[in-house]
């Protein structure tokens, strides 16, 4: 079991009743309730309390990126994890991930992750994502090309990791005439990619058939089972069978010394009524051409006020109910996630400890009493249930390197 | 070709540069190409009914919007240009006149910077495709289906008669699918070129620039601007009307035209 930290790192320190009154906290809401003194206060406890994530045990910290938002401070997930590649020792420096359509070099990427993983001596894991719709309107993308261009980029990246340069890439989304960066992972043959997600059906059988283990947002139980089915059916149609090394569930869990405590700065979960991405427009957070065309008509009709999220906006209360979120001392919280583990078969797991206004010493009071007592439990039961990471099970990063298809791969 | 025949006039498809267009075709007279705004072409409105009186009218949909299909490989709205005049050389149609509207407009004055002296008139009617001076086009990722569409009109009732006040889930499916077309070939920078203000000063078609003095799509800035570089044109504003002007004052608009 690979265990994980993360945190959005929200910019809770804005007047949310101003972010209210707006109505929509993602992409538009002016940037003159950014506060830079409080902003650097914040930016200060997150790193603190990744370092003693680390002294606690946990074995990788997990990283993202958003825009124009407070909820998520990270505007480049690769700063925070070139920081942590610095400053930390033993952890695992996991990016999920950088939003490779947003990247009009995908080569600079490619420099900027070799450089992380080189000065980490070899702890960072890649994760791709396609970035969230109004990330694509924050940084003037054209969300219509969005799958295009995350599958070019991370076809480019690959290779120039793992092809000597120099060569030629004439794309579709990118050209490059010379590629032949002088900065190169330290992992062979190059650092591990999981995927995230939470509903596009193309990413999970993109990843399956990549081998690449995809990791759950916080999807319910039921969801998780659906999106491992169609996991799987990928790759039996590719020639292996997945297993817990190839998936991953995000668990928002916050830990505290009494249940009250836990109950009351597990609410922060909601912060943003709960919404992941901040309080969405449902016209920002789905331009069009970025989703589906299978899913067309939900996200027309949710556009145009006559119908709720595709992606779902449930209650505090059903998200305890349903164990998206965990709250509790270890010993109420440590059942919940057996039964989690139990259900859902990760090899990888991230846990979300706070959320919005949570203060920094609840949250490293959380961060002690995981890596106490909830880490531990963890380990034990996932040696029980048979649940090995990707590193633990020696998997191969790709299905382009796994065995008997690794010498086509480097060839070809 | 397969061909039609419904109440709006005749439809047909017709297969170029490998897309299969969907074409409204109706009355007689000299040839009238009329190109559609951005949300699509709404059917045989009055507008075309009336046009049809005096000109053998022919309204494709434009590649990927509608029922057209869509090119996966188009990337501007000049490659759609080329595709028209592509189609207007295998219908074999002579001393041709061209109505742009909005984003059809853009497509228009392409078309007309390609072969200056092709066409026999060009009207352009709250048309995109140049930076505005003063004001910006509005940006439709911003706003949903129903409000854009609004936007285009000053006279809310005249959307209301042609779409109903509250539009089916079918017609924001293919506002959604026009969107998603327009932003393929239009994205960066937003519905304009940077390239055609040179290009216009070429064309000697006569050439009406029609505009809405309620235009909230289009700034009228950019009426102006095409008025000044197109050498053989003349600028009408329309008080009291939007955008989609075909829509709110047929009668005024085709009076305008075939004036």
């Amino acid at each position: 079991m690979h265990l994980m930290y993360f945190t959005e790192q929200p910019m809770s320190a804005y007047p949310a009743a101003e972010g209210r009154a707006f109505g929509n906290t993602a992409l538009l809401f002016s940037n003159k309730h950014f506060d830079p003194v409080e902003g650097s206060r914040l930016y200060g406890e997150r790193l603190d309390e990744y370092l003693y994530a680390e002294e606690v045990g946990i074995d990788g910290i997990m990283l993202n990126e958003h825009h124009n938002a407070p909820f998520c401070m990270q505007a480049k997930a690769n700063i925070f994890a070139a920081i942590l590649a610095g400053m930390t020792k033993q952890v695992k420096i996991v990016l999920l991930g950088n939003p490779l359509p947003l990247a009009e070099n995908p080569i600079r990427l490619a420099e900027e992750l070799a450089m992380i993983d080189m000065v980490s001596k070899g702890r960072l894991v890649s994760g791709f994502v396609r970035g969230g719709g109004q990330e694509q309107l924050a940084t003037g993308v054209n969300p219509a090309y969005n799958r295009e261009r995350f599958e070019e980029a991370h076809d480019l990246i690959v290779k120039a990791w793992t092809q000597p340069g120099p060569f030629r890439w004439e794309g579709t989304h990118y050209q490059h005439r010379v590629v032949n960066p002088w900065a190169l992972p330290l992992q062979q043959p190059h650092p591990r990619i999981w995927v995230p997600g939470v509903l596009s059906r193309e990413t999970i059988i993109w990843a399956a058939e990549h081998r690449y283990p995809y990791i759950a947002l916080n999807t319910s139980i039921e969801a998780t089972k659906r999106i491992w089915a169609t996991y799987d059916q990928a790759a039996s149609g590719v020639g292996y069978t997945p297993g817990p090394e190839n998936r991953g569930y995000l668990q928002r869990v916050h830990v505290a010394e009494t249940e009250e405590r836990a109950l009351e700065n597990a609410r922060e979960f909601m912060w943003m009524q709960g919404e992941f991405t901040g309080l969405a427009h449902p016209v920002w957070s789905s331009p069009s051409g970025y989703f589906s065309p299978e899913h067309r008509r939900g996200f027309v009709e949710f556009a145009a006020g006559r119908a709720t999220s595709p992606r779902g906006r449930p209650s505090f209360e059903q998200q305890i109910d349903e164990m998206q979120i965990i709250a509790g001392t270890p010993k109420t919280v440590i059942p919940k996630l057996r039964r989690i583990l139990e259900e859902t078969r990760p090899g990888i797991m991230a846990l979300w400890g706070s959320d919005g206004n949570v203060s920094h010493a609840d949250t490293k009071t959380c961060i002690r009493l995981l890596g106490q007592e909830v880490l531990p439990a963890m380990r034990e039961i996932s040696t029980e249930l048979g649940l090995d990471s990707p590193f633990e099970a020696n998997a191969p990063v790709s299905l382009a390197y796994s065995a008997g298809t690794e010498r086509v791969a480097a060839t070809g | 070709m397969t061909e039609t025949m419904t109440s709006t006039g005749t439809d047909q498809v017709v297969e170029v540069a490998g897309v299969q267009v969907h074409l409204a075709r109706g009355g007689s007279g000299d040839p009238l190409l009329v190109l559609h705004h951005d949300i699509g072409h709404p059917g045989w409105l009055p507008f075309y009914q009336q046009l049809a009186e005096r000109f053998e009218v022919i309204a494709p949909s434009h590649p990927g919007y509608d029922r057209s299909s869509r090119p996966g490989w188009m990337r501007s709205v000049r490659d759609v240009a080329v595709a028209y005049q592509w189609l207007l050389a295998d219908l074999e149609l002579e001393g041709v006149s061209v109505v742009g509207l909005g984003f059809g407009g853009w497509i228009a004055a392409e078309m007309a910077t390609m072969a200056p002296r092709s066409f026999k008139r060009l009207v352009l009617v709250g048309a995109m495709g140049i930076q505005p001076d003063d004001g910006e086009i509005l940006d439709q990722s911003l706003v949903n289906y129903i409000e854009y569409a609004r936007a285009g009109f000053h006279d809310q009732r005249a959307f209301d008669q042609v779409y109903g006040s509250e539009p089916s889930t079918d017609q924001l499916e293919t506002w959604d699918r026009n969107r998603e077309m327009s932003f393929r070939i239009a994205w960066k920078p937003y519905m304009y070129s940077q390239t055609l203000p040179h290009l216009l000063g070429g064309v000697t078609t006569p050439t009406l620039v029609v505009w809405g003095a309620e235009d909230r799509i289009v700034p009228q800035s950019c009426g102006e601007r095409y008025a000044r570089s197109l050498p053989q044109a003349r600028l009408e504003i329309l008080e009291g009307a939007g955008h989609c002007v075909e829509m709110e004052r047929p009668a005024e608009l085709v009076q305008l035209i075939t004036a």
